[in-house]
């Protein structure tokens, strides 16, 4: 396999060629299903969004087979890193989207208690799925630390850390590929290449002739995938997580996907897309590549897939009006988790402020307790 | 007891640690076999392994990202940055994440870890080897900012900041690595974080200092007893979170304060405890508040022994609020 042509599992029409993704029909069902509600979830945020319901959404059109199929190929023991385009890992490992949708609409319940912007997702259980930060790559040598705790204590666990393609531009990407290398870290890189950063094309991202081909200079293997056929993104993962749990270190994998949306909901792809290319990812959107390869299984029909995408539309949308009847953070996590105890100059800037609402009439039964 | 200087003793701190708790590991450039280029982690990587204590690339954002990602996931890092002037890549890992990852997570993630690193001038290092930082560092909710300026506090500092749950940045004072010697126990203690020491008693004039500055205040206090001013000095040792009752009370003892430090003035630690003065006990100040700093340039090199206050900067501040 060269760096820059894909591997490839499913074809055009669907079939795997005799590859054996070790998934059983359940399995291969939960995989799709998975997708579905990623893409449920994310028509359901867009519309929040465009209904002044939420704030911000993050789409995540187009890049599920990646998702789910890097997702498919971690156990709950190991750790996610995810960018923030990753509803896909959460949902694949047991997440609901009501816990998601706490955190779209920045509610009493959500994990970061209201204090990150939508899609910043935070979560211990079912599987450790680390906190996102948004500033870009500053998780990937976080992921290689952790990865060496694991590595330490003699656990046959890894570190997944997923980014998009401008990711790989900054110093968060060198230093966690450099020190992983050096210390042969469990860690998985997996560059999500949907090939646009924001507007900016792969072409002024880097001059390397893929992104996996960085990973040589780093002293492990990189290999490109065609991101929007699962299984391929799962066969090469997986190797890579083989790989890591055995001692022989990290891998960077390279999916080549696409972004059919923008890069937020406050972006228009179509300024800087040529409509061409939009066109031409549609019609190689995962989702259908997905369903021909199950039903080439006869595990799929037209109604069958309807049904479920249905089903998963009124989840997501439940969710999201389950999640906008709950309260608000109270006034106490403005000033709470800053340290592990209470500074002083930080519970009087707390009293005075709780204070002050009282006095205007303002406070809530549900702004906490006070004093800190 | 054993006789150290104020390098020894934090290298006795990591040491001290290392024995206590398992999951301690000292990393940073050159600082395993070499044992680090001031010497601070001498003999550490021969006690306790090169699993414990070992050199990494050189890449400050790697040392401090992979050391949230450890500490994150169970381990207890002390990273060392050679020298303060060469955080700033790690910046980001510090003030984005270290700092805020406990927030962000609603306390699901924490980085319990030690940042150590040497600071300030006095070696003839130039711009690059010779800021005081800290107010970049102090500026950031959910970073403790520690700094010893006797080898007592900096091993029990230090010991203190490893067991704490939140990062801490531990600056030391480089010039003074070997210029002071004081008994240490050989034991493992902790002196708390967030409490100041009274270095000197006296009615007239108060001086804050920190670092490297405490003991340029001692020289100058000495020489301000001889015309009968008496100078009390109140070493900070923790800068984040500060112990502002402590400071109020001391300014208010005296009623006349110098603020000394030797990063550059302009938005500068003094110019906070000046504010936090002014604000709360402006009705007890007999004289406006001195603030005696390095300039507001980059360092220079051959001329640093005009840019760090020095005593005779130190007396003229105290005569000045004093005599106002």
């Amino acid at each position: 396999m060269t760096m820059t042509d894909p591997l490839q599992v499913i074809d055009a029409n669907g079939s795997a060629n005799g590859y054996d993704p070790g998934l059983s029909e359940e399995e291969l069902l939960h995989c799709y299903r998975t997708m579905l509600r990623v893409r449920a979830f994310d028509a359901i945020c867009l519309k929040l969004q465009r209904a002044g319901r939420i704030g911000f959404s993050i789409p995540n059109r187009g890049i599920e087979a990646t998702q789910v199929g890097a997702a498919s190929a971690i156990e709950k023991t190991d750790w996610l890193f995810p960018s923030y385009r990753d509803f896909g890992m959460a949902l694949y490992h047991g997440i609901t989207p009501l816990e998601m949708m706490h955190n779209m609409f920045g509610n009493a319940l959500d994990t970061a208690k209201g204090r990150q912007m939508p899609v910043h997702f935070s979560f211990l259980e079912p599987i450790k799925f680390y906190s996102i930060s948004s500033p870009i790559g500053t998780h990937i040598p976080q992921a290689v630390g952790a990865a060496f705790a694991m590595k330490k204590r003699g656990e046959k666990t890894v570190a997944l850390v997923s980014f998009g393609d401008g990711g790989t531009s900054s110093l968060g990407f060198h230093s966690g590929m450099n020190f992983a290398g050096v210390w042969k870290a469990p860690v998985v890189f997996l560059c999500q290449n949907n090939q646009w950063a924001i507007s900016c094309p792969s072409e002024e991202q880097t001059a390397s002739e893929s992104y996996a081909a960085k990973a040589v200079a780093y002293g492990m293997p990189g290999v490109v995938v065609d991101g929007n056929d699962l299984l391929a993104v799962r066969k090469a993962v997986l190797e890579a997580v083989e790989r890591a749990r055995s001692g022989g270190g990290p891998t960077l994998v390279e999916a080549k996907t696409f972004r059919m949306g923008g890069h937020s909901t406050a972006d228009d792809p179509t300024k800087y897309i040529p409509k061409e290319v939009l066109d031409e990812w549609e019609g190689k959107d995962p989702i259908p590549r997905f369903e021909k390869f199950l039903a080439a299984s006869g595990l799929w029909t037209a109604e069958t897939g309807e049904a479920m995408y249905k089903e998963a539309e009124e989840e997501a949308s439940a969710a999201g009006r389950e999640a906008e009847q709950v309260d608000k953070p109270g006034l106490e996590t403005i000033f709470s988790d800053v340290y592990a105890e209470v500074p002083e100059h930080v519970r009087k800037q707390g009293q005075f402020t709780f204070d002050l609402a009282r006095r205007k009439g303002e406070a809530a039964a549900g702004d906490g307790e006070f004093p800190l | 007891m054993a006789n150290l200087t104020l390098v020894q003793a934090v290298n006795d701190g990591m040491k001290s640690a290392m024995r206590q708790d398992d999951e301690v590991l000292v990393f940073g450039e050159d600082v395993g076999l070499k044992g680090g280029v001031f010497l601070a982690t001498e003999g550490i990587q021969e006690e306790f392994g090169p699993d414990r204590c070992f050199d990494t690339p050189l890449s400050e954002d790697g040392i401090v990202g992979t050391a949230i990602g450890m500490a994150m996931n169970g381990l207890k890092p002390v990273a060392e940055i050679q020298f303060q002037d060469f955080i700033f890549p790690a910046f980001d890992q510090i003030v984005s994440e270290a700092a805020k990852l406990r927030y962000r997570s609603g306390g699901q993630y924490t980085a319990p870890m030690v940042i150590r690193t040497p600071y300030g001038g006095g070696i003839r290092g130039g711009l690059y080897h010779s800021q005081s930082g800290e107010a970049y560092f102090c500026h950031t909710p959910g970073l403790k900012v520690v700094i010893p300026s006797t080898p007592y506090d900096a091993k029990g500092l230090l010991c203190a900041s490893i067991a704490d749950p939140d990062p801490v940045l531990f600056l030391e004072p480089k010039a003074l690595y070997r210029s002071i010697k004081e008994e240490v126990p050989e034991d493992y203690y902790t002196v708390d974080l967030s409490t100041t020491r009274i270095v000197r008693e006296g009615k007239d004039v108060t001086v804050f200092c920190y670092g490297a500055m405490v003991p340029m205040a001692e020289k100058a206090a000495a020489k301000a007893a001889e015309s009968g001013i008496e100078t009390q000095i109140v070493d900070l040792r923790t800068l984040l979170p500060l112990d502002e009752e402590a400071v109020l009370e001391y300014a208010k003892r005296t009623g006349r304060v110098v603020v000394l430090h030797e990063a550059p003035r302009f938005c500068g630690f003094g110019g906070e405890i000046s504010a936090m003065i002014a604000e709360n006990a402006i009705e007890y100040m007999e004289a406006p508040i001195v603030r005696v700093t390095g300039f507001d340039t980059p360092f220079p090199n051959t001329l640093e022994h005009h840019y760090i206050p020095d005593d005779r900067r130190v007396l003229d501040a105290i005569e000045r609020v004093f005599n106002f």
